[in-house]
Formats: C-alpha cells, structure tokens, sequence
C-alpha cells in the first residue's frame, strides 16, 4: 500500500488524484482491455473508472480514504463499469466454441497459426471468451497478478470460490491451447 | 491423436496470461480522466495591450502564461513543465479573459481571478504569492519579498523562484527588482521587456536608475516626515519641493522619519 499516495488523496484530493491516475493507470487500463478486448472500449472503460473514483473519493471521510485499498479499489470499480456496460449494451460474450473456431481459421496457414498462437492477442480473445465468473478470476489474479485475497476483495467472492473459478478457468485456456495444437497438427499431416 | 500432444501446463498459461497483462495505457486517458473530472488543463491565447499572451489553465484557476510563442511551442513547454499536454480550445471563457484583462490593468479585484500553483515548492508559492501584493506601477526590491515571507536571508532563492514563475504578467514578477535601482534580469523577455512592461504600468524605469545612481533608494516627505519606496503611491504623490531622498531607512530614521505602512519598507513577516 503507498501511504504517502493514500495521505496525499485525503489532503488535497486533486493533487493526489493525478498521481493515482498515473500510478494505477497502466493496471486499470490493462484490466479494462482484458475484459473489454479492444483499446477503444478499453479506455473509455479506464476513464470513467477513474472519473467514478474521483467522485466517490469527493464523497470520502479522510479517514476512509487513508485506509483505503487503492489497486483492489480501483480494480472493483472497473469491473464494475465492465459489468454495467455488458449488461446496458447486451452484448454476448463469444462461448469457448468460438475461440475454437478461431483457432482453426489461425491454423489454415501454419506459420501465421505458429507465430499467433503464441501471440497476446490469440491469448486475449481465449480468455474473453471464458465464462464471466472464470474469465474475471483468471484476470485478477493472473493477467493483473491480484493476490487472491486481493481478488476476492474485488470479486466479493470467498478465497476458495476465486481460487476454484481461477483454476477451472485456466483449466479452459489449457485446453483451448492443446485444441489449437491438435488443429494445427491435424492440417500439417494433411 | 491426443497422445501426440505433449500436454500444455500452467506452466505455459500462466506466464502467457502474464504477458497479456504487461500494457502501456494510451497517453490520452490521464488528461481525458483530469479533463472530466474538471482538473484538466486547456489553454488559449488572449489578446492583451502587452500583446497575445498564451494560458494554460484548470479548473483552480490560472497555471501559466507565455508570450512570444506558438500555441504548439506552448503546450510542448507546459507538458515539460506540468507532464499533462494541455488541450487547445479557441478561446479563453469570457469571466477569465476578463480576468486576466482586469490582473494586467491593477484591477483582480473585480473579476477574481485564481491562480493554480500546484506543483510549486511552499517557498515558491509564497515569493509568487508575496509578488502579486506589489500594486501596478509600484516595484520592490528582492529583499523586501524575503524579508515579507520571513527569509531574510534568501534573496537570492528568491530571484530563482521568481524566474521560475510560471504565471509571468499575471503574476507581477517583473515588479521586482534590484536594490540598488537596477532594473534586474527578466525571464520573459529580458531586462528590455521588463522595462517595457513596467513602462506600461506607469513606472519610469530609467528615472529609478538616475536615482539609484545617486545613491536615493527611498523618499520622503518632508511634510508627513514618511518614508517609502519610490514607486510607492504616495512617494509619487510628494510635490518636487518637499521631496526628500535617502540611501538607507538607517538615515532616513536618523532624519527623524518613519516608514510607510503601505510600502513597508523595512517590514520584517506580515
């Protein structure tokens, strides 16, 4: 926890507001691209966290925000603006059958498929396509690198519920990546 | 088929679920974020009698001015300065270019016009702050701002911060000067455009180097027996014949004189 950051937000809010922008923003905005997967949504998700923040930390006792939590904080907020976004805009995330379908377009030409599969952005769209609950702990914990007691501060969700959800989801991404493997080999032996 | 494929591990997912993670936000998010929450800095230029004046502001006010240069010099210099790249609007809101017409004629007092000294040391924002209390058409010594913000001995400090203003026009630093009369360096511009300036405001520069040079550094009336600066509004007011001249306040008091309370010319931390 940065005390001196926590200090300065409870003294003067918009001095220390700039310097939680650029501490966590890096985070938040990665956080936001996961969840989201591209830079556009991403950032709009960034900023109204951000600007969410700010409000609230307006509304805040000093004493509160002396003792508050910022990375997990700032963390739930963006989840939560992802979430409100999701649900007002309705959009469905891609089921892991699509992913698979994706990697098999990746596969049609091997090298591209070799040098993609490794790719972040092969991995980014595997992971959009987890469900929800697997999708945001694998995030917090291993894409944004939360504890898990950090996650499940996040989440609101017990220790071992985040840690069960992050395993399955890995779990998925494994397969996933041994679906790509086996497509890809399938095309070489022809 | 599965039996060819070596098995994939957390090994593998999860250093590559790392990675994914390992991004830069886009230069654009820090200022949209100030932006909307109204702590964002825009700036514009304004046309002034001292010419077309660049400011930058916030939403606390006034955070710097700039003559003489483009409006991309402008932004290019305060990102330096404050790491945030102000947004260009076409002009100033009308209560602040009224503002800043109102600080340039001696006259804040109508429109109250801030200034955002965020960012500046305490010392600093106290030389500023000190510097905009010397009225339009009035100069001060450097040892009187030290002397008025309780560091006597930091003149010199006090010519670093005052070059360092970031707010210069607004923030009156080129009503300091030396003293021993001379007119002192400038930053925006050089001791040519501080003279012009001070001229603008109703200061006769070279007078005061006359005067200097004849060892007169205060002035007093022989009449109140009251001693001040010479730019001070009520020096200027002493008729030519009981206008009285002194190198020190030390022989102006062995005269039998006093200083002004409003020019404080000996004032120790108001």
């Amino acid at each position: 926890m940065d005390e001196a950051l926590n200090a300065l937000l409870a003294c003067d809010l918009d001095a220390g507001f700039e310097r939680m922008v650029r501490t966590h923003q890096d985070r938040i905005y990665g956080l936001a691209l996961s969840l989201t997967g591209n830079t556009r949504d991403a950032e709009e998700v960034a900023q109204d966290a951000f600007v969410r923040a700010h409000r609230a930390l307006a509304g805040y006792a000093p004493e509160r925000i002396r003792e508050l939590k910022l990375r997990a904080w700032l963390h739930r907020i963006a989840l939560n603006v992802v979430r409100n976004r999701v649900r007002v805009r309705r959009v469905v995330t891609q089921p892991l059958d699509g992913a698979a379908e994706l990697a098999d377009t990746a596969a049609t030409t091997p090298e591209g498929a070799a040098l993609r599969r490794e790719s972040a952005e092969e991995m980014r769209l595997l992971v959009l396509s987890l469900p929800a609950a697997y999708r945001d702990a694998v995030v917090l914990r291993h894409v944004q690198q939360l504890s898990y007691v950090e996650a499940a501060e996040v989440l609101g969700r017990p220790v071992g519920t985040v840690k069960a959800n992050v395993h399955r989801g890995v779990g998925m991404l494994r397969l996933a990546l041994e679906g790509q493997r086996v497509a890809l080999q399938a095309k070489e032996v022809g | 088929m599965s039996t060819m494929t070596e098995e994939i591990s957390d090994d593998t997912v999860v250093p590559a679920l790392r990675r994914i993670g390992d991004v830069r936000a886009p230069q654009t998010l820090l200022p949209g974020v100030l932006d909307a929450v109204g702590i964002g800095a825009q700036h514009s230029a304004v046309e002034t009698d001292i010419g077309t004046l660049r400011i930058a502001w916030t939403s606390h006010g006034i955070r710097a001015a700039m003559r003489f240069v483009s409006a991309e010099e402008f932004a290019r210099w305060y990102a330096s300065k404050f790491g945030t790249t102000p947004r260009y609007v076409e002009s100033l809101p009308p209560a602040l270019a009224r503002g800043v017409a109102d600080v340039l004629l001696g006259a804040p007092g109508r429109s109250r016009v801030r200034f955002d000294l965020r960012g500046l040391t305490p010392f600093e924002e106290s030389v500023l702050q000190t510097a905009l209390r010397i009225p339009r058409g009035e100069v001060r010594p450097y040892n009187w701002i030290a002397r008025r913000i309780g560091r006597p001995l930091a003149v010199r400090a006090v010519g670093t911060a005052l070059a360092n203003n970031p707010i210069p026009y607004l923030i009156p630093c080129h009503r300091v000067v030396r003293a021993d009369g001379h007119i002192g360096n400038y930053g925006g511009g050089g001791p040519t455009q501080k003279r012009a300036i001070l001229g603008w405001e109703g200061v006769d520069a070279a007078e005061l180097e006359r005067m200097a040079r004849r060892g007169v550094r205060f002035l007093g009336s022989d009449t109140t027996h009251i001693v001040c600066y010479p730019t001070c509004r009520h020096a200027r007011r002493i008729t030519e014949p009981h206008r009285v001249g002194f190198g020190s306040i030390e022989d102006a008091r062995a005269a039998g004189y006093r200083e002004c309370k409003d020019c404080t010319p000996t004032s120790m931390a108001a």
